[in-house]
């Protein structure tokens, strides 16, 4: 785009400083509404619950503890058990592993087949499953949790692998069909003449392009399913439920002192995968957002 | 030598590879929509039931003040949040398009919330707008003594704080929305303007933002279909409480569902969110998919 | 000589539209046949069909001799070079070339062989371990030529390759396509919309308009006896002239006579002896109108007419002049001293004139 800072030149010298002063005075109040709660969890959870009623919100602990780390990750209690959020941590993760690869590769295949072996209906059929992605999960909650009971699975982690794979299939799909429309259909029939068949072209010639939105596909299903809370809470049972609901048992759990550092320490723990990935491949992470909304 | 099998496979291989994932869509998104539908016209309580019943449930609904609560306060929630939402990634991205030194760090800072769960964030608002220890204490422990910001344990007020929560984590999102569509505005047609001496508020009243109106309906596609789907937030950030003062659709269902043990109620308002969310997006995706299709 | 191609009352429908009508061509061993036309005429479809890429709703199709009509392009002994020469993203040039082999189960020494000797006849060896992003316009289609060489097939298709190169490129790569016919002896089948591309490339022709076709000939006989109207506009450049007359009985031969605005009408005397309904549209090249006095011929006419525009092009002058309602170019020599406004005697050669039937736009000498 061009140009387009306020350079004009009618414009007086002092009257652009002013403006742009004031630019970047509203930039950083923005900047700190956005980290402030960022940095009162980072503080508050390394500062020690006698510092927390004594002190203020906003200032820095005097003496840095992690005592608060420790209880959130091994021994607060989430209701009855008191093991911290590590077992749920790792549910969390024993279920976003599984359930990204499936519906990355269900989605890479979908999309694969809707963009380049399109057949009469299949226009219909990307489209069911596109509106798929737009229903209010409360919808199906119901029936999908008697389901997974009949299935024998409720309550259970390949019962929660389920849930989002099926619900993840219609956003997969978009995102690898949307990638692969943008290659011309040319390179299928040339692979056609040279005698390969469907999963060689898609192996051979598709897979090895697909790089960059397998990125942006594994980033937005795992952000998906590790801070979902709805299927967590609704099909699980104590012992499998992901870290997002421990989280919320810690906070909410009305026993005893109500002991603000550890569930900061709790709400970082839990935030910093999906933090992690998005400081070291933001641009894949923005690519997934803005694709998710904007097709085409 | 001939293998029509082979050949047959070969010429169907592709619709059997979408068919698994076209009957689980058609199963579980269609099939299960059509059998809430189908229990919100029953008498369901504990146990689901079969026989048609008519429009109890719905009437059941919309007699009880706690849905009525619930769905008035989706309109006044859903409203604040797209419109604040809205009109502050405008503002970020069109002040974030003035040549920045530092862009790429304030992007980063103003988008982050996106990627944290909504529990997470209702975690650390809940500290924050606590009245006690909060904010407000901090504020009062300035010299303030008269100020007060206790919205979140206010019946009137603790609505607000979910938007206001909500507003802080998607905010940065239509930010980047927006970024990306005034970068993809034609530059020639703005260096035309520039050469007419068309003052640069003008250039994006006039030529930009307008020009930009298929991403303020994906911005307003995406919004609108998170503040329906607001569940996590008001869970973790109040609970649904003081009372019931901001419990959403959502809540309303899942408490239905799980607690009280109502299916019938659960599944009908069910619907009814399913029937805000149809009438919202399906026009969407038709046009959506009807450019697509001609293109 | 057995046809190598043959193709017998094909259809093709896309739905309820139909996309190709009852296609009838056969060409033998050694032919370069150019499907030619506009956009949307039905000729990328016949070549994918021909292909295999496309299914047929009717008609069967013979690749030497045996019928291909259901079979999978795989299995066609056919190679193809695409518009967009559609080199896989991600392998290197060699890997390109090879993965066809590769695809159907060919040693690796074979490979390699066959890959060198391809790699030595287009002079591509410097590129051979390029990914297809690395290369120029010019490189890619060498290798997508490369990629159908190496096959050795029955049938070479060419979809439009040389419409994604720059003017000058595109008449390097034409001569280097038409050398490789000569030295191959190979059977080509080439799609394109480009008439010139198609006359100077091609042993046959096939004209084709709304999926229909319109003419099959060599390039002579498309080019001096067009079979309508449509076949007559479209190919060559300056299009021909194709003037409303009316034609005079007399004895032997025809008066053609052609109005002119404001002025009494021209008339021209066609020796042969023809039968022509009364009224006619006359189609002469603009190289078949010339200065008077600079052509001679058995069939000359001479007539004045008024010059309204004059366009230098270089080795020729092209002269307007308005006869029959319509502008009439005339191919003349660059020193001619015609200008505009002025009047010019032209000598008009009826012997390679046209004869076209208004209503239906055929062909009636």
């Amino acid at each position: 785009m061009a140009d387009l800072s306020f350079d004009q030149t009618q414009q007086s010298k002092f009257g652009k400083t002013t403006l742009r002063i004031i630019l970047y005075v509203l930039l950083t109040l923005f900047a700190l509404y956005y980290l402030l709660p960022l940095f009162v969890m980072v503080t508050t959870s390394l500062k020690s619950l006698e510092e927390i009623r004594t002190g203020s919100l906003i200032a820095l602990p005097r003496e840095i503890t992690f005592d608060a780390w420790k209880i959130a990750w091994a021994s607060a209690c989430t209701g009855i058990q008191c093991e911290g959020l590590r077992p749920y941590f790792w549910n969390s993760v024993l279920l976003a592993v599984p359930a990204v690869l499936l519906s990355t590769l269900l989605g890479a295949l979908n999309g694969y087949v809707v963009a380049q072996w399109r057949f009469r209906g299949a226009n219909l059929i990307f489209s069911l499953m596109l509106f798929g992605c737009f229903i209010p999960f409360q919808v199906v909650l119901l029936p999908m949790a008697r389901l997974l009971g009949l299935m024998g699975i409720a309550g259970t982690i390949p019962g929660l692998i389920f849930v989002h794979v099926i619900y993840g299939i219609g956003f997969t799909t978009l995102f690898f069909r949307n990638y692969y429309v943008t290659i011309p259909s040319e390179l299928v029939k040339a692979a056609k003449v040279d005698g390969a068949n469907f999963l060689r072209i898609f192996w051979s010639i598709f897979l090895p392009l697909s790089l960059p939105i397998i990125v942006v596909t594994v980033i937005w299903q795992f952000t998906q399913i590790w801070n979902d809370f709805l299927f967590g809470v609704s099909f699980s049972q104590a012992g499998t439920q992901p870290v997002t609901v421990a989280l919320n048992n810690i906070v909410n759990s009305t026993t005893g002192v109500k002991e603000y550092n550890v569930d900061m320490a709790a709400a970082i723990i839990a935030a910093l995968p999906t933090l992690l990935v998005y400081v070291v491949a933001g641009k894949y992470f923005i690519r997934g957002l803005t694709a998710g909304s904007v097709k085409g | 030598m001939e293998f029509p099998m082979s050949e047959w496979l070969e010429n169907h291989l592709p619709k059997i590879v979408l068919a698994p994932s076209f009957i689980a869509v058609l199963v579980f998104v269609y099939g299960f929509i059509g059998w809430t539908a189908w229990v919100s016209f029953t008498r369901s309580k504990l146990l689901p039931k079969y026989e048609i019943k008519g429009f109890i449930q719905y009437e059941k609904l919309f007699a009880s003040p706690r849905w009525d609560t619930a769905f008035e306060n989706l309109f006044v929630f859903g409203a604040l949040f797209i419109i604040i939402a809205m009109v502050v990634g405008l503002l970020l991205a069109i002040m974030l398009d003035q040549q920045i030194r530092t862009e790429g760090l304030i992007r980063t800072i103003y988008l982050y919330p996106m990627a944290l769960s909504m529990i997470v964030t209702g975690t650390a608002w809940k500290w924050i707008l606590n009245p006690g220890l909060g904010l407000e204490a901090t504020i009062k422990g300035w010299g303030y003594n008269d100020f007060s910001f206790d919205w979140i344990v206010n019946s009137e007020m603790a609505i607000y704080t979910i938007v206001l929560a909500a507003v802080w984590q998607s905010s940065g999102f239509v930010m980047a929305l927006f970024l990306a569509g005034l970068r993809s505005v034609d530059g020639e047609i703005i260096k035309a303007a520039q050469v007419d001496g068309i003052p640069t508020w003008r250039i994006y009243t006039a030529i930009i933002i307008p020009s930009m109106a298929p991403i303020f309906l994906s911005a307003f596609i995406v919004l609108s279909h998170l503040a329906i789907k607001s569940f996590d937030l008001v869970i973790a950030l109040t609970g649904g409480g003081p009372g019931y003062s901001t419990d959403l659709p959502a809540t309303y269902m899942y408490a239905m569902a799980f607690s009280r043990g109502d299916i019938g109620q659960a599944a009908s308002s069910a619907m009814i969110m399913m029937l805000v969310v149809f009438t919202i997006v399906v026009p969407y995706l038709y046009s959506e998919l009807r450019t697509k299709n001609d293109g | 000589m057995a046809p190598i191609l043959d193709i017998q009352n094909l259809f093709k429908n896309y739905g309820t539209t139909e996309i190709l009508k009852n296609i009838n061509v056969s060409i033998e061993p050694g032919d370069f046949l150019v499907l030619v036309g506009p956009s949307g005429c039905g000729k990328s479809t016949l070549l994918n069909c021909i292909a295999g890429l496309e299914p047929t709703t009717g008609g069967n199709l013979f690749i030497d001799g045996q019928d291909m009509t259901h079979v999978s392009p795989k299995d066609r002994d056919i190679a193809m070079v695409f518009q967009s020469y559609a080199l896989y993203p991600t392998m290197s040039v060699a890997k390109n070339i090879t993965f066809g082999m590769k695809v159907r189960g060919v040693d690796a020494a074979t490979q390699e062989r066959k890959l060198n000797e391809v790699a030595n006849q287009l002079q591509i060896e410097p590129l051979l371990n390029r990914r297809p992003g690395q290369l120029s316009g010019g490189q890619r289609q060498r290798v997508a030529m490369g990629r159908a060489l190496v096959r050795d097939p029955k049938l070479f298709l060419f979809d439009e390759p040389l419409s994604n190169l720059d003017a000058k490129l595109r008449v390097e790569m034409r001569s280097e396509i038409k050398k490789l016919h000569q030295n191959l002896g190979a059977t080509m089948v080439y799609v394109t919309h480009d008439q010139i591309e198609a006359m100077t490339l091609a042993t046959k022709i096939v004209v084709m308009r709304g999926g229909v076709i319109q003419q099959i000939g060599t390039p002579a006989e498309i080019y001096n006896k067009p079979a309508n109207l449509f076949v007559a506009d479209f190919m060559g450049s300056p299009a021909m002239n194709l003037i409303p007359a009316t034609v005079l009985r007399n004895g032997k031969g025809a008066q053609i006579e052609i109005s002119r605005e404001g002025k009494e009408p021209i008339l021209l005397h066609d020796q042969k002896a023809i039968d022509l309904p009364e009224k006619v549209i006359l189609g002469l090249r603009p190289e078949d109108i010339a200065e008077a006095g600079f052509r001679a011929g058995e069939n000359i006419q001479e007539a004045e007419c008024h010059v309204e525009m004059v366009e230098p092009a270089g080795a020729d002058t092209y002269v307007v002049s308005e006869l029959g309602g319509k502008q009439v170019t005339a191919r003349l020599h660059a020193e001619t001293r015609a200008s505009a406004g002025e009047n010019l005697r032209f000598a008009f050669d009826l012997a390679k004139a046209s004869y076209f039937e208004p209503e239906t736009g055929n062909r009636l000498n």
